[in-house]
């Protein structure tokens, strides 16, 4: 899984990488320009309110009288009430702008995500897709709308405020300007260093959370080790390099904030000296004098504001690029264009042309390798498989009994040679045509989060709730719903947390049943199940089995005999085929696996 | 689960108190900087106001007594210039000041939070290590790992920011508004008047919405799951052909969870603007009244102007001060769940308890034992002989597991429960630590730590020679399949490492376990995952290199069984059967029955060949 380590993204600007998201934004062009407008009206409201003091002072003080004060303090009132609005307005929009763009990111991705093919699920840990679907659209789409509104308001405000000076006095204007490319090496300097360190606690952050996952998932071995004082003074030592990253994290920002304020005092040092000095050589009115200083004030923060800002909004490739990096994942299986022209694709299915499928399987001359692998696994393999017979895959674990699988449901294509289903190559046809009529069970039964109802009704999604409750007693899954608190309605919890696997099983017997498959996959379950379980287990399989091209990975002797073919497998290649008899009597690998099953599974009785 | 009981406050501050020792003093010096810094940020409006009253105006201006020892307004007034040069000196000085007050109060602040979570982190990580196995099964991983990241966070967040917030923004209040006061008593009423106002409509407003956050989060979170559920559950979305279906759930997920944030957008835009409105109008408000006031002659320019700098200075903190007040009503809930964790109790040992070496037989004494009431142990008596090895033979909860629970006192026996047994002293008796190092156990699915697997198996002696190590790893027949990962010993184990099979995580475990050195060893099915051929190598292995150990062996392979010196049957938790193998197999029982089914004639070459080899 070191393929899987998250990369740092340390590639400078690419234009080309942002330039992927504007698909995705060009629907939202109304919100962005209607963002862009109030911002800007926002950001001008802002650089006008001094200038309501200046007046005050000018117009009023200086001149010593109250007259226009009434329509002066409704001209205030008025522009403060619109700026309210435009916060409002502007507000809207950006959360608007940040909810849709996730929406719209979160959907292309998960859509593309249902078509990429199990060899790809087989080598992506779900954490990696899941941080993409989550996190990084989450951040992108944030940064989009928040970051932008910020970084415009501030251009906006800076320009504004710039202009704002030169007309009232270019001099003085000029003087204060100066100092913006001072911050701005001194923003240059700090800027990476702080990025640097925060970025560093972060990671330490990560590993701090996973340390506590293995101290708490090792507990048991921590203890019967007698190594709990060690482990603690691990994790002290880890916390130690949290303490430190984090301490040298803020005394980066504890040298370079107080500069920036002190840059900022600077500017009204010299508006101080300078325009004090117009002011009594009569050049400059004290209200303008009061109007720069306020600027001085004001200007500093949104400058030293949108340099993290900016630097942080670059920092966004990574995500982005994560992002276009799994939509441009290509499925390793995919329907021909002529296919889907008559078929049908997954989302939108032609379901009127799909003919009845019946369940005859042949493998014409396969030769078959895993994407990932060198080695042949299969070669000029061929069988044909007559509807309705019963496959059984014996094999030791992680002989690669799966592979045959794999290749009849199409979840690989062969590498060579050809896979037919009932007399056609199952490429001519679509892959959710062939989808529709298997049924799944695998060992480790995955449920939905929801009730048992919705879990079983997931077989055939238009079943009434009386054909659900027939498949479900079908297989004898009425007794887990008999023993739950709302028995139908129950919610079985995450993946189906609350059952146990015995049960969880059941309530996917009743889901294929269901479903009503011409082919049926099972991989049995090793774990052990309580007895009365057990058996119903095997009653339900037998009722699954009737009348449909069935493959097993099978476990139990009572299955592995009862099936039509036998198929062992050992290091991914199948050695032997055959019936029962036939396969013992050769006294091959067969025999031998079957002595010890048969040895195992009997101790298991005695014992239990 | 229930594991929600609250904390009274007293117990909370306590439980704050106590991971604050050691940084009290770091808290300590960043409010007085961060008070300092404000006394000097009040300054520069005064030397404004003075500045442009004094030196540009006519107003007499009484300077602080320190001052008028270097100079004398007259003598300012006299010389603008020289005037104008001292008042920007004097900004820069304050500023700078300020500057290192802030740099002291942030770095101070730093340091001391740093130190609080740590010391938290630390205490808990401790802790729960030391927590008993019984609280370890009841509880479930996620919800522990919760409670130690994002509530610990918000506790942090509440002792670090929220608290030392308040604080500042009192102290602003207070300092501000004396000024002002002391300026003019008309317009200080009015802004006073203003500060509830845009405190409290900041508080209530936050207050009602934040149950919209919670909702907005439960629908992430029903998102999240759906996106996962279908990531694990791709097989089962195929095979059903559930694509379309699958995007339609996820649609429906994803607009709820963006419909909720677009309609908590709204709400939130109103807030900001009630805020903007609410600040921008105080200021206003002021502006006119000082307007009034400074026309009517009752106050100066320069005053003025220090008036509105001063109340504009309020009015942000204020407004935040009412979403913090509201924000840190959380703060208790976490402090619960994180005190429910500290509370627990910690594995102690009785009084007296001794730190012995373990020899002697282990003796089971009419022992009873259960989880939740239903008894797994039914007053079971045997004896383990020293330096022998001694086989379990039982079915699924047959008790087994139980007896190596209650032997490494992963559980205690309860008074009338019977006892445990070692060289006659009860186990006990005998402390934990010193009972389980003596014991190694090699679990049927073992745990190994993403770390290397050289300090995996070098876990219970990280100073051990690479030698000592391989003579380990090659009794469990490990050395050879490590030898063959491209980083060898420092191969990482685990997620970020190489995924390795159940077999050689047991022969690492193995290997662990021999590095302890324990004159006490059990194997609990731990080989189960390693071929027939590998188990007997191993075994043979350890039979020549561990003598003198008391090795308890528990299986379901009678090839391993066989050659223990005395085998006992566990059934239903009672003892079914107890002897040697010749003794086990010379009449009828479970241990017979099963040796017949096992011993096939190859597997019975194979152990000839075994045991000639």
């Amino acid at each position: 899984m070191a393929a899987f380590d998250e990369q740092e993204y340390t590639k400078s600007f690419d234009l080309k990488i942002w330039k992927r998201l504007l698909p995705v934004l060009a629907n939202y062009k109304k919100a962005f320009v209607c963002m862009f407008v109030f911002n800007g009206l926002c950001a001008l409201i802002d650089v006008l309110l001094p200038l309501f003091q200046r007046y005050a002072i000018q117009n009023f003080i200086e001149a010593n009288t109250l007259r226009g004060l009434l329509p002066y303090g409704l001209c205030y009132f008025l522009a403060i009430v619109t700026q309210s609005l435009s916060v409002v307005a502007f507000g809207n929009n950006s959360m608007q702008i940040e909810m849709n763009v996730g929406k719209d990111l979160r959907r292309n991705l998960f859509t593309h995500l249902q078509t990429l093919s199990l060899s790809f699920y087989n080598v992506t840990p779900v954490g990696y897709m899941l941080t993409r679907i989550t996190s990084d659209t989450n951040r992108i789409a944030g940064m989009l709308a928040w970051n932008m509104t910020d970084i415009l308001w501030a251009l906006f405000y800076v320009l504004g405020t710039f202009a704002s000076m030169l007309l009232l006095n270019w001099k003085l204007a000029l003087v204060i300007i100066l100092i913006v490319p001072a911050i701005a090496v001194l923003t240059g300097y700090f800027q990476n260093r702080i990025l640097h360190w925060n970025r560093k606690v972060r990671k330490i952050n990560s590993k701090i959370t996973g340390s506590f996952n293995e101290g708490i998932t090792g507990a048991k071995t921590t203890k019967t080790l007698s190594i709990e004082e060690q482990s603690a003074e691990n994790f002290r030592k880890l916390t130690a390099s949290m303490h430190d990253a984090g301490i040298r994290a803020a005394r980066l920002n504890a040298v370079y904030i107080p500069l920036v304020l002190f840059f900022s005092s600077m500017a009204v040092a010299i508006v101080l000296l300078r325009g004090g000095y117009m002011v009594t050589e009569h050049i400059l009115q004290i209200a303008t004098l009061s109007t720069f200083t306020t600027y001085a004030v004001g200007i500093f923060e949104p400058i030293q504001m949108t340099a993290a800002n900016i630097a942080e909004f670059i920092s966004l490739q990574a995500s982005i690029e994560r992002v276009t990096g799994l939509m441009d994942e290509k499925p390793q299986v995919s329907d021909a264009p002529e296919v889907i022209e008559r078929y049908g694709d997954v989302f939108h299915p032609k379901r009127e042309n799909w003919e009845p499928l019946k369940g005859d399987i042949e493998f014409r001359d396969v030769t078959f390798r895993y994407p990932d692998g060198g080695e042949n696994v299969l070669t000029h393999f061929s069988l044909h498989i007559p509807a309705g017979t019963t496959v059984a895959i014996v094999g030791e674990t992680g002989a690669g009994k799966s592979t045959l699988i794999n290749l009849a449901c199409r979840f690989f294509e062969p590498t060579e040679g050809q896979i037919l289903i009932d007399g056609r190559d199952y490429k001519e046809r679509s892959q959710l045509w062939l989808h529709s009529n298997i049924g799944y069970v695998l060992q480790n039964p995955h449920l939905f989060s929801g009730t048992v109802r919705d879990n079983i009704r997931y077989g055939r999604l238009d079943a009434t709730d009386e054909e659900i409750e027939a498949a479900a007693k079908a297989v004898s899954a009425d007794t887990v719903v008999a023993k739950l608190e709302k028995g139908w309605d129950s919610d079985v919890g995450e993946g189906g947390d609350r059952l146990s696997t015995g049960e969880k099983q059941l309530i996917s017997f009743a889901r294929a049943v269901l479903a009503d498959p011409r082919i049926f996959v099972l991989d049995e379950a090793t774990s052990s199940i309580d007895t009365q379980t057990e058996q119903l287990i095997q009653q339900a399989i037998d009722h699954l089995l009737q009348d449909r091209t069935s493959f097993l990975i099978a476990h139990r002797l009572s299955t592995i005999r009862k099936a039509d073919l036998i198929l062992v497998v050992q290091d991914g290649k199948i050695v032997e085929q055959g019936k029962h008899l036939e396969l013992l009597q050769k006294k091959g690998y067969y025999h031998n696996l079957y002595s010890k099953q048969f040895a195992e599974e009997n101790a298991a009785k005695i014992l239990k | 689960m229930e594991t929600q009981n609250k904390l009274s406050r007293r117990e909370k501050t306590n439980l704050i108190l106590r991971y604050l020792r050691g940084c009290i003093g770091f808290f300590t010096v960043a409010l007085l900087c961060a008070c300092l810094g404000m006394v000097f940020n009040a300054l520069t409006p005064q030397i404004i106001k003075i500045t442009v009253d004094s030196v540009l105006g006519t107003a007499e201006t009484e300077l602080p007594q320190f001052l008028q020892r270097w100079f004398s307004v007259e003598q300012l007034r006299g010389e603008p210039l020289t005037a104008l040069w001292v008042a920007a000196g004097a900004v820069l000085a304050v500023a700078a000041l300020r500057g290192l007050c802030t740099y002291g109060q942030r770095v101070n602040l730093s340091k001391g939070s740093e130190t609080f979570v740590k010391n938290i982190r630390d205490a808990l990580y401790r802790h729960i290590q030391y927590l008993s196995f019984d609280w370890h099964t009841a509880h479930a991983t996620g919800d522990i790992i919760q409670r130690c990241t994002s509530d610990v966070d918000v506790i942090r967040n509440f002792v670090c920011n929220q608290l030392v917030e308040v604080f500042r923004t009192v102290f602003l209040i207070v300092l501000y508004m004396s000024i002002m006061f002391s300026m003019n008593l008309k317009l200080s009423c009015i802004a006073a008047l203003f500060i509830p106002i845009v405190g409290l409509s900041s508080g209530v407003f936050y207050k009602k919405i934040s149950s919209r956050f919670q909702i907005a989060d439960e629908a992430e979170g029903a998102l999240t799951t759906c996106a996962q559920e279908n990531l694990t559950g791709v097989r089962v979305v195929r095979a059903f052909g559930r694509e379309r279906y699958e995007v339609d759930r996820f649609n429906a997920r994803n607009n709820r969870f963006s419909q909720l944030w677009i309609k908590l957008g709204r709400l939130l835009s109103v807030y900001w603007a009630s805020g903007t409105f609410l600040t921008c109008l105080q200021v206003m408000t002021i502006i006119l009244a000082g307007t009034v006031e400074t026309v009517r002659g009752n106050m100066t320019l320069g005053a003025f102007l220090a008036f509105i700098t001063y109340n504009e200075a309020l009015s942000w903190p204020v407004r935040s001060l009412g979403r913090v007040l509201s924000d840190m009503s959380k703060a208790g809930v976490s402090i619960d769940r994180v005190g429910y964790i500290l509370k627990a109790e910690e594995e102690s040992d009785a009084p007296g308890a001794e730190e012995k070496p373990l020899e002697g037989d282990i003796v089971f004494d009419h022992v009873t034992f259960g989880y939740g009431g239903q008894p797994v142990l039914k007053d079971v008596s045997f004896t383990i002989p020293q330096g022998k090895t001694f086989a379990v033979l039982g079915g699924t909860g047959s008790g087994k597991s139980t007896m190596v629970h209650l032997l490494d006192r992963l559980y205690d026996l309860k008074e009338g429960e019977g006892r445990i047994t070692i060289g006659g002293t009860d186990l006990r008796q005998i402390q934990r630590k010193a009972l389980r190092k003596q014991i190694g156990l090699v679990l049927q699915e073992p745990f190994l730590f993403s770390q290397t697997i050289q300090e995996n198996i070098a876990a219970t002696h990280p100073d051990a020679t690479e030698e000592e190590l391989r003579r380990m790893t090659q009794i469990a027949c490990v050395d050879e399949a490590i030898t063959e990962f491209s980083d060898g010993y420092n191969t990482l184990v685990g997620e970020r490492g190489v995924t390795l099979s159940g077999g050689q995580k047991q022969r690492i475990a193995i290997a662990r376990m021999l590095l302890q050195k324990a004159p006490v060893m059990i194997f609990d099915d731990s080989l189960s995952a390693v071929d027939a051929e590998t188990d007997t190598k191993i075994r043979a292995a350890l039979r020549e290199n561990v003598a003198g150990a008391t090795v308890i062996l528990i299986s379901h392979r009678v090839t391993t069984l066989m050659q223990a010196d005395c085998i006992l049957v566990l059934d239903d938790g009672k003892v079914a059967d107890i002897g040697s193998h010749s003794e086990l197999i010379s009449r009828p029982g479970i241990y017979r029955d099963i040796y017949d089914i096992q011993m096939s004639s190859d597997d019975r070459r194979l152990i000839e060949e075994g045991g000639n080899g």
